[in-house]
């Protein structure tokens, strides 16, 4: 017991300012047979009922030279919104990440949360990769969270498994 | 002979103009939707029946205009001419929407002189020149034939038309169209919806399939047409108009033609 407590109390502690509400993301970038690799091209972001990017929330490209080129590959991503975006944008656009898992962990208080207005979104993860192929995977959701959810999907080809984590 | 239907044929086939067994005219961008400005795409011209191969015959590009987002002319750099086809470079040094354009206003004639026949085609400034003033049973049409392609930088920009023969006004981008869903474009005759106008539509690969899998669709009153991209791919869109509102005095005849080329991507 005093072990699981201790727990409870890292994890407030590491939480932070503890202001409540937050949104999770586990992302899975498989690992892929293939003999020529290169990572993906990733973009995450919150799609609107209309479909269009309520709010962007992570953008993985090949930062180091100029390789922006390629990011209309991301095709929902670059049709829905990408492309009136000027990149490199602070806290949103980053390096390609490597095979793996990756969290991502936004606070509802702040930005880009912060001025969702309420409704049905959908997270929507769009990975490509070169000489690779291209998937989105969606999971529904609905803002403000009102209780505690996780929602799962999973990718087939470029992305593995994606975990939506609701906080209230 | 005796057989209708032979007779009926060959009426047909005599009575059909010899233009209208022109290849299939088309422009093909090396890509319709580009990340940054500054960078380049390369254009092909062709006229072939395969889309899009270049197995007949190369397009002439001396019509060749292309204007800018800024509705500025841009010029095209390295133009090659071949024998299958034309092909040339164009920077992209803003965003927004290029309009890739081969469009000219022609005219075609046919008279006899002493009794043998004699053609002529030529601009109408050159008609008083290139017509003699005593042909016998004098034929003049007019034809105005416009084919395009269109490349975005960036987020797509708007596109003007400018009122001359058939033209294409996008309700929904040309560099916006996806798989599964439907665009409507509307067309014009002379700066005028083009009503009941029959538009063919016909996607890329022809050569790796055994039907010709053509789309029609027709414009309503307001000249409009709404067309749904079954795949993604490159797709062939024509649409003609045979009528007697030539706009060259002295000439009734007049035959308007519009081909334009179109990506549609994947969802």
């Amino acid at each position: 017991m005093i072990r699981k407590s201790r727990i409870a109390l890292l994890a407030l502690a590491l939480s932070g300012a503890a202001s409540g509400a937050d949104l999770s993301l586990n992302i899975e970038i498989p690992t892929l047979p293939v003999a020529e690799y290169h990572r993906p091209y990733v973009a995450v972001w919150i799609e609107g009922a209309d479909q269009n990017i309520a709010a962007n929330l992570a953008v993985w490209y090949q930062v180091r030279g100029d390789h922006t080129k390629w990011l209309p590959d991301l095709r929902q991503w670059w049709r829905r919104g990408g492309r009136d975006l000027a990149v490199p944008v602070d806290g949103l656009t980053g390096a390609t990440r490597p095979v793996g898992q990756h969290l991502l962990k936004f606070d509802a208080a702040q930005a880009p949360l912060a001025k969702l207005p309420p409704g049905q979104y959908a997270v929507v993860v769009e990975a490509v990769r070169e000489v690779g192929g291209r998937e989105a995977v969606r999971i529904p959701f609905e803002w403000p969270i009102k209780s505690a959810k996780r929602e799962s999907a999973s990718g087939t080809k470029e992305l593995g498994a994606i975990a939506l984590t609701l906080n209230p | 002979m005796k057989n209708p239907l032979i007779r009926i044929a060959l009426l047909a086939l005599a009575l059909t103009p010899a233009a209208s067994f022109a290849a299939r005219a088309w422009l093909l961008p090396s890509q319709t939707i580009v990340a940054n400005s500054g960078g380049w795409v390369t254009v092909d011209g062709a006229m072939a029946d395969d889309l899009f191969s270049f197995n007949q015959g190369a397009m002439n590009i001396d019509a060749l205009s292309v204007t800018g987002p800024d509705g500025q002319p841009v010029a095209p750099q390295n133009i090659a001419k071949g024998k299958t086809r034309s092909s040339f470079d164009l920077e992209l040094r803003q965003p927004g929407t290029y309009r890739i354009s081969v469009a000219d206003d022609m005219l075609m004639a046919r008279w006899e002189e002493e009794g043998k026949p004699k053609r002529w085609r030529g601009t109408p400034a050159e008609m008083a020149t290139g017509i003699p003033a005593n042909a016998a049973k004098l034929e003049v049409e007019q034809t105005q034939r416009r084919i395009e392609t269109f490349v975005s930088v960036g987020k797509p920009s708007a596109l003007k038309t400018n009122g001359v023969g058939l033209e294409l006004e996008p309700l929904q981008h040309p560099n916006d169209l996806y798989a599964g869903e439907v665009a409507k474009f509307r067309f014009l005759l002379d700066g005028k919806p083009a009503q009941n106008l029959t538009i063919k539509v016909i996607a890329g690969g022809t050569r790796y399939r055994d039907s010709p899998d053509e789309t029609l669709a027709q414009t309503d009153s307001n000249g409009a047409v709404a067309i749904k991209w079954p795949a993604a791919g490159m797709y062939w869109l024509d649409a003609a108009v045979a009528d007697e509102n030539a706009t060259v005095p002295g000439v009734r005849k007049r035959r308007a033609t519009y081909n334009a080329t179109f990506e549609v991507l994947t969802q």
